[in-house]
């Protein structure tokens, strides 16, 4: 996020594009609950009508995989208009010319066409957005999980650069992370290209920084594979071995039956958690490990602020915390190691990480000084933090981007990789829900959450349920081109008829059985998890 | 002031009536619909018929051709005791005679129309009130000053070419086209008027809170408060249905003042004749173009809605009944933020009661120092009192503040039924008290009566005699707060309740020596701590009977007695063996067959089977049934 | 910064009991006085909610004013003078929470709350044995058939928080007041089960009753308040990142509340951070590291025997195949520390950057 949790209410207008709030980030949810309540408005984009949109002032019920020619045609009426911010263009941004010239491609008709929203209401949303004193837009999964996805993600970009509408408070363009520490292990070096603090694997200097504090010479100076290159080149036998800490591929990734079979042909794998998942159920060795309760450390949430986690209880058994695990197999691998702590690993990471670079565990106890939460004391430093003094950075860009100017993108709209057929008529749109949480390894095992929610359900339309015969909460039938799963018929109206939606969560049920792992983003190697082509059948 | 040239008075906005030769105004307010009203209008319609006289019920949409009468269902005209009351005006040559006939059934209608109507001499008998000869019931207008009432029982409130015959619309006029809103309030001001509803607060500086409150919504709301709950009170349900409109013109003329132009009228649901008549009126209002946009071609717009309330007394105070309006639950809130900085859809809003509304039309046309030439010290102009219990003749009464009440009594009400001792008047309703015979010549004035400890009020006068006991009298008024509070402060909520536990526990004969105290720490703490006035004010009737009927508490606790005989385990019946002659009306009239005795023999109550309602007592002719 | 600035500007002064306090434009008598650490009791009023003043506990006596005032809803002025401990205002406080107590049900050796409770607390510091006017405990009946959210409408003192938190803070309003007056009780609409009138069981409410009134339910005679260690660490769920205070009683999660006043998420918790941590405390927890066996079981086993045949069958693989032959997911639900190292281990110990997790999904 560009901006900070408690900033999202001083907007006046606030867009939810592609996030089901309330469902998957719900306490943050209470902040536009809040806005709404002092009169800020509302516009929420999303092919359902979430609970957000039945609360918003604007809902834009957009057919799946078509945010780029619905954010385009808000732009172009901005441009058409003249409300975009030419001072803000001019000193902050860069390729604005050939980003206009992009624009000419699609008029708001045509965007309205495609996307299916009314050509007003587009209007009336570019309006409300960009005109606006303050607007905050807050995405998440919907913006960026389709092969389209860095397309999407910079038309975002593009929209909140065109109206000046990022940088200060209650304005920032803010994806909302969906795990817990997903921010952090991003910030750790957990991807393929980058070391800790997004510096690249791939630059000499990086290397020769790491190389030092390390005392290593690191044998690989390419960027490595994605998790879906990583399951092809497993296929392929390029890949032997696996080691799985903490992740359940079997159920987060697409294409079910595709997972299973490559985590069968690993040679070698070894998977570190605190269940027998899914995917520990292939391993060779599992390693059992301390639960977030059991152990020191810290979490960097969706504002970027990194926070102490703490121990509460004795790990179970013979778990052990999962550095204490890596850090046993790396020194009988010979690398002589001599972690005492974790506050020890965050001094190291301190000291290579230009971004966590006045993190301490000390600092981390303080209360933060911070006038946007004057009524709430809040501990954690927001990053960039980068020396002992520095006080954290609740807004990023006020000043400058990153890369120094904005960088406008010409984007064309591409349609869905997945298209629906006669044989295949419905789509499929994968997300969370509230009761539970991505695989389920851990809510499916609260009696509390069960009990509110005991099975999978596939929310349908009434008129297609209707129209199949299928009776709500009576067992059906999905199947894509890859496979089948049994949940139950949800009818409901918050999906309109063409449309089906399904949470990942449930093992028994899993929706990554329909999804597909053939079309990733190009750039992001991101799966198109939010349109699969299905049908739908009443099981007697 | 809003430009002048396009507006079009009042006047042109009505047709010219021809005058009929007689006029029938028979009261259809709800005393006189509940008393035979529609019954005894429907009998002079089939009466006329078959007269020749023409017989015109709306006479603003036919031509009278020869003789004619109009039959008009007026509002009500304070003297409910003595419904169905019906006048009939005759037009002779010029001269004009009116009288009021009492009591009138149907049956009684054909002697009316022979007699009077057709023969043109009065049936003497039924006359109540008479412009030619005195009545007993004379005294009852004599002390009167009818203000707020000047068209109640005058004028068929669902026409309102009525009305605007009567002057009404005048004073909006006159506002739109000769006054700025400053000027408005400072009329109002001027006048002295203070909030009928109870608090008396100065109209005009309310007014001019919300008129110079900014808005941070851009919107203004002016509400009419008619949620009138006080048990024993209904003037301001006579004024909506008798006189609808002076409280519309009343409300565009405030709305004029502090820059609403939207507002509401909030009515309780119990009055379904009020709400007919009130909504009869704004169609016709709007059709004139006197309410709703551009009033009167003016550019001054006022758009009016009716708001039924859904049975909380607690309603009737200004927060739960914005509270209400916006669709939630009525329960009061903190103050401040005020209504005139924060009130109705979080907009400067002010809020008057239904007869504080009707003065003002009145104060336009008149002027402020009409108004404020009537009534005593800082209480100015007149205010509507609404007389029951043991008084001869009951029903509304406008007089001038700073009468007595005394005056009241004695003079409009008759003095007290059956010639029976005073024991006291209850003033104020629930939120005001109980005053004793010594302080009868107390003044009907804010400040004087606040200092009894009761108050003004909404008007409400409730009179006791001997057979009411002053202790029953208090459990009575705190059992209706305590059934209306709302239950969000804890004071009031459970407070009250405590209250009227040791309330009952007296009545009953259980009382003990700590109870007095133990009321009066609670009642001093619950007006204390309470949220708003209806918890704040509960314990009045409490209080104010503790102060001037100590000793009936201390008999009721010590001597397990009740003077009055009301408190049915305190008292016991008895039949005299010299009085009674055995005619054995009490033991017909007992409901428990507590009564034996053979006809013509002395009876006896079973004073254990005795449920002490009384009812031998009431019908004993030779006072053989005593009771102690 | 502006709001910093403006604040700077027109501060005023302020006296409570006779000591002088700086205070912003716009704070209540409460929060100024909180400032200075003058308690002031308080059951309607929660940080999270607008003022509400109908409990009377927190009545002060401001000077020139015409009776005592709610302190949580009263705005200071300049100069203004408050006494927040006179003989009067705790006569008032006193008699507040007689009149509670008068129908409270007293269980409180079975109640929840004990320990918790703020009825509890200022019966005991404003000494009230008993209520003057006899004890009449209410008798209520309800429904209390949500698996999550116990309900108690006898022990409930109408202070009306959990009814404005769903509505206010959660946009919902499962809670509404029933009845009038001394019968009034906290109810659904037309009494339906939470779960029919949009309940998203986030125990919000149960978060905010100051009693035992609402409770949580699966966590019940698990433990008293007092017995429970508390340690505040974060929400394992989603990447808000919620503070949470996690209660342990001997090796066992009893249950997690969050604190009002702290944290990102300032006290307010959903559905899986209060309900969601039966995991913990679960059976089927991993306890001793897995190996397969010959027959192509998983068995338990020791460290020792587990890491050897990680370190034996890592170290083959990549002599025979390098580095390139290893990929390692890193995880989302891992701390920073874990996830460094296993980076570090990839890169400098296996020798790959085949190093990803499921932030995309």
């Amino acid at each position: 996020m560009t901006n900070s949790i408690k900033d999202l209410h001083e907007a006046q207008v606030i867009f939810v594009v592609g996030s089901n709030t309330t469902e998957a980030h719900p306490v943050l949810a209470l902040e536009v609950i809040k806005a709404l309540r002092g009169g800020a408005t509302l516009i929420v984009a999303d092919p359902r009508r979430i609970d957000l949109a039945r609360k918003a002032h604007l809902h834009l019920p957009l057919r799946p995989g078509t945010n780029v020619a619905l954010l385009k045609g808000m732009m172009r009426h901005v441009v058409d208009m003249g409300w975009q911010d030419d001072d803000f263009i001019a000193e902050r941004t860069e390729n604005y010319e050939a980003f206009c010239e992009s624009l000419e491609s699609m008029t708001v008709e045509q965007a309205s066409d495609i996307c299916g929203v009314p050509a007003d209401d587009i209007r009336r949303a570019a309006e409300l957005y960009a005109t606006a004193d303050r607007a905050n837009i807050l995405y998440a999964m919907g913006i960026t999980q389709h092969h389209t996805g860095t397309n999407n993600v910079l038309s975002v970009a593009n929209l909140a650069m065109l109206t000046g509408q990022i940088g200060g408070p209650g304005k920032g363009v803010n994806p909302l992370r969906g795990q817990s520490n997903v921010q952090g292990a991003c910030d750790m070096g957990g991807l393929p290209d980058v070391f800790s603090g997004y510096q690249k694997v791939d630059n000499p200097d990086a290397i020769a920084k790491m190389e030092a504090a390390w005392g290593v010479t690191l044998a690989d100076r390419e960027k490595g594979m994605t998790v879906m290159e990583m399951m092809h080149a497993v296929d392929t036998g390029k890949i032997r071995s696996m080691y799985i800490m903490g992740e359940n591929p079997v159920l987060s990734d697409p294409d079910q039956h595709h997972v299973e079979d490559t985590l069968g042909k690993v040679e070698f794998l070894v998977v570190q958690d605190i269940f027998l998942t899914e995917t520990a159920e292939f391993a060779d060795v599992v390693l059992p490990a301390a639960s977030s309760f059991e152990k020191d450390g810290t979490f960097t949430n969706t504002e970027r602020r990194i926070q102490r986690v703490r121990k509460a209880l004795e790990p179970r058994g013979e778990s052990m915390p999962d550095w204490r695990i890596v850090q046993s197999i790396a020194n009988r691998m010979g690398a002589g190691w001599d972690y005492r702590s974790a506050e020890d690993i965050m001094r190291e990471v301190a000291a290579v990480t230009p971004q966590y670079g006045g993190v301490t565990f000390s600092r981390l106890e303080n209360v933060i000084p911070d006038v946007e939460y004057a009524q709430t004391d809040v501990c954690g430093l927001q990053w960039p933090c980068p020396t002992d003094d520095h006080p954290g950075t609740p807004i990023l860009h006020s000043q400058q981007f990153s890369r120094g100017r904005g960088l406008f993108s010409a984007i064309e709209y591409i349609e869905p990789a997945e298209l629906v057929s006669p044989e295949y008529p419905l789509i499929l749109t994968t997300g969370r829900e509230l009761v539970h949480y991505h695989t389920g390894t851990m809510t499916r095992q609260a009696a509390g959450l069960n009990a509110l929610v005991p099975e999978a359900r596939v929310e349908i339309s009434q008129q297609d349920a209707a129209r199949l015969g299928i009776e709500h909460g009576a067992p059906v039938r999905v199947t894509s081109l890859r496979g089948s799963i049994e949940p139950v018929a949800w009818v409901t109206d918050r999906v309109s008829p063409g449309l089906v939606f399904m949470a990942f969560h449930y093992a028994e049920a899993p929706a990554n059985r329909l999804t597909g792992a053939e079309s990733l983003d190009p750039i992001a190697k991101i799966p198109e998890l939010k349109v699969t082509a299905v049908k739908v059948e009443a099981l007697s | 002031m809003t430009s002048t040239t396009a507006i079009r008075r009042p006047t042109e906005l009505h047709a010219r009536l021809v005058l009929p030769d007689v006029e029938i105004g028979i009261c259809l307010g709800t005393g006189g619909v509940a008393a035979g009203g529609e019954e005894v209008f429907a009998a002079f319609e089939a009466g006329l018929a078959g007269t020749g006289i023409f017989a015109v019920v709306k006479p603003r949409e036919d031509t009278c051709q020869g003789s004619c009468a109009s039959i008009t269902g007026t509002g009500c005209r304070g003297m409910c005791a003595m419904d169905v009351l019906v006048d009939v005006l005759t037009r002779k040559e010029g001269v004009e005679s009116k009288v009021t006939y009492g009591t009138v059934t149907e049956k009684m209608v054909a002697k009316i129309i022979e007699e009077h109507i057709i023969g043109g001499e009065p049936v003497h008998k039924w006359i109540v009130l008479s412009d030619d000869e005195p009545t007993s019931h004379n005294e009852f207008y004599q002390h009167q000053d009818r203000l707020v009432l000047r068209n109640c029982g005058r004028i068929d409130p669902e026409v309102i070419d009525d009305y605007l015959e009567a002057g009404g619309y005048r004073g909006l006029y006159k506002v739109l086209t000769q006054m700025t809103p400053e000027q408005v309030h400072q009329e109002v001001l001027a006048s002295g008027l203070r909030g009928r509803g109870g608090a008396g607060f100065p109209t005009g500086l309310k007014w001019k809170f919300a008129a110079e409150a900014p808005s941070a919504t851009g919107e203004k709301f002016f509400i009419c408060n008619g949620d009138e709950g006080d048990p024993g009170a209904f003037m301001d349900r006579s004024v909506l249905e008798g006189d609808p409109h002076s409280v519309f013109e009343g409300m565009a003329i405030g709305g004029y003042a502090i820059g609403a132009d939207h507002g509401y009228v909030y009515v309780r649901a119990e009055y379904p004749l009020a709400i007919k008549r009130l909504k009869i009126a704004l169609k016709q209002a709007e059709d004139r173009g006197l309410l709703g946009a551009n009033i009167m071609g003016s550019d001054f717009s006022f758009h009016l809605k009716i708001k039924e309330g859904a049975g909380a007394f607690v309603c009737g105070e200004e927060t739960a009944l914005m509270q209400s309006i916006e669709g939630k639950r009525g329960m009061p809130r903190l103050r401040p933020p005020f209504p005139a900085v924060s009130g109705l859809w979080a907009s400067p809003t002010n809020i008057n009661n239904v007869e504080t509304l009707a003065c003002v039309p009145w104060i336009m046309t008149e002027g402020a120092e009409a108004f404020a030439g009537r009534g005593f010290e800082k209480s100015k102009g007149t205010k509507v009192f609404a007389l029951t219990g043991k008084v001869k003749r009951s029903g509304l009464a406008e007089v001038p503040m700073g009468l007595t009440l005394r005056d009241v009594i004695y003079s409009i009400g008759g003095g007290i039924k059956d010639d029976k001792e005073f024991r006291a008047v209850q003033m104020g309703g629930p939120s005001g008290g109980c005053l004793p015979a010594s302080l009868l010549d107390t003044r009907v004035d804010y400040e004087e009566l606040n200092q009894t400890g009761a108050i003004v009020g909404s008007g409400g006068m409730v009179v006791l005699d001997a057979d009411n006991c002053i202790v029953d009298t208090a459990r009575f008024f705190l059992k209706f707060t305590q059934a209306e509070s709302c239950g969000k402060c804890v004071p009031c909520r459970v407070g009250t309740v405590r209250m009227l536990e040791i309330l009952t526990r007296i009545c009953e004969g259980k009382g003990v020596a700590e109870d007095i105290g133990l009321l009066e720490t609670l009642a001093d703490d619950i007006k204390a701590g309470s949220l708003c006035a209806l918890g704040g004010t509960a314990p009045n009737p409490v209080l104010t009977s503790l102060k001037y009927f100590r000793e009936e508490f201390e008999e009721h606790i010590h001597d397990k007695k009740c003077r009055a005989g009301a408190c049915a385990a305190l008292t016991t019946y008895w039949i005299v063996a010299e009085a009674c002659t055995g005619c054995r009306a009490c033991s017909r009239a007992c409901p428990v067959d507590a009564i034996t005795g053979e006809k013509k023999e002395v009876h006896v109550i079973d004073s254990e089977a005795c449920i002490r309602c009384g009812a031998c007592y009431e019908k004993c002719r030779f006072d053989a049934v005593r009771r102690q | 910064m502006a709001v910093v600035n403006e604040a700077v500007e027109k501060t005023l002064t302020v006296t409570v009991n006779g000591r002088e306090v700086k205070a912003a434009p716009g704070q209540t008598v409460l929060e100024v006085a909180r400032s200075i650490g003058v308690e002031i009791p308080t059951l309607c009023h929660d940080d999270r909610l607008e003022p509400y003043g109908a409990c009377r506990l927190c009545l002060v006596e401001v000077e020139g004013a015409r009776g005592p005032v709610p302190a949580c809803a009263t705005k200071v002025g300049d100069g203004m003078t408050v006494q927040t401990n006179t003989d009067k205002i705790r006569r008032l406080r006193k008699f507040v929470i007689e009149l509670l107590l008068s129908n409270h049900p007293l269980d409180c050796p079975v109640c929840e709350a004990a320990g918790d409770c703020r009825l509890q607390d200022y019966a005991y510091e404003y000494e009230v044995n008993m209520s003057p006017w006899g004890w009449h405990p209410l008798q209520f009946e309800s429904r209390d058939d949500h698996p999550n959210i116990a309900r108690n409408p006898n022990r409930c003192i109408l202070c009306g928080r959990c009814v404005r938190i769903c509505r206010d803070v959660m946009g919902i309003g499962c809670w509404g007041f029933t009845n009038r007056g001394y019968d009034t009780i906290i109810d659904t609409p037309y009494n339906l089960p939470l779960e029919e009138v949009g309940c998203v069981s986030c125990g919000q409410c149960i978060s905010t009753c100051p009693v035992g009134a609402l409770s949580m339910k699966r966590s019940r005679y698990a433990a008293r308040h007092w017995q429970t260690d508390k340690t505040t660490t974060i929400c394992p769920y989603c990447g808000v990142g919620c503070e949470v205070v996690v209660h342990t009683h001997r090796d066992a999660l009893v249950r997690t509340t969050a604190t009002v006043g702290r944290g990102v998420n300032n006290g307010n918790l959903c559905v899986k951070g209060r309900f969601g941590f039966d995991f913990q405390n679960s059976p089927d927890r991993l306890t001793a590291p897995l190996v397969r066996d010959e027959n192509g079981d998983l068995v338990p086993t020791t460290w020792d025997v587990a890491l050897d045949r990680v370190e034996q069958n890592f170290k083959r693989i990549k002599a025979e195949s390098g580095g390139s032959a290893f990929a390692v997911l890193a995880s989302a639900k891992c701390t920073n520390e874990e996830n460094y190292v296993l980076q570090k281990f990839t890169r400098a110990v296996l020798g790959t950057n085949n190093m990803d997790h499921c932030a995309r999904l």
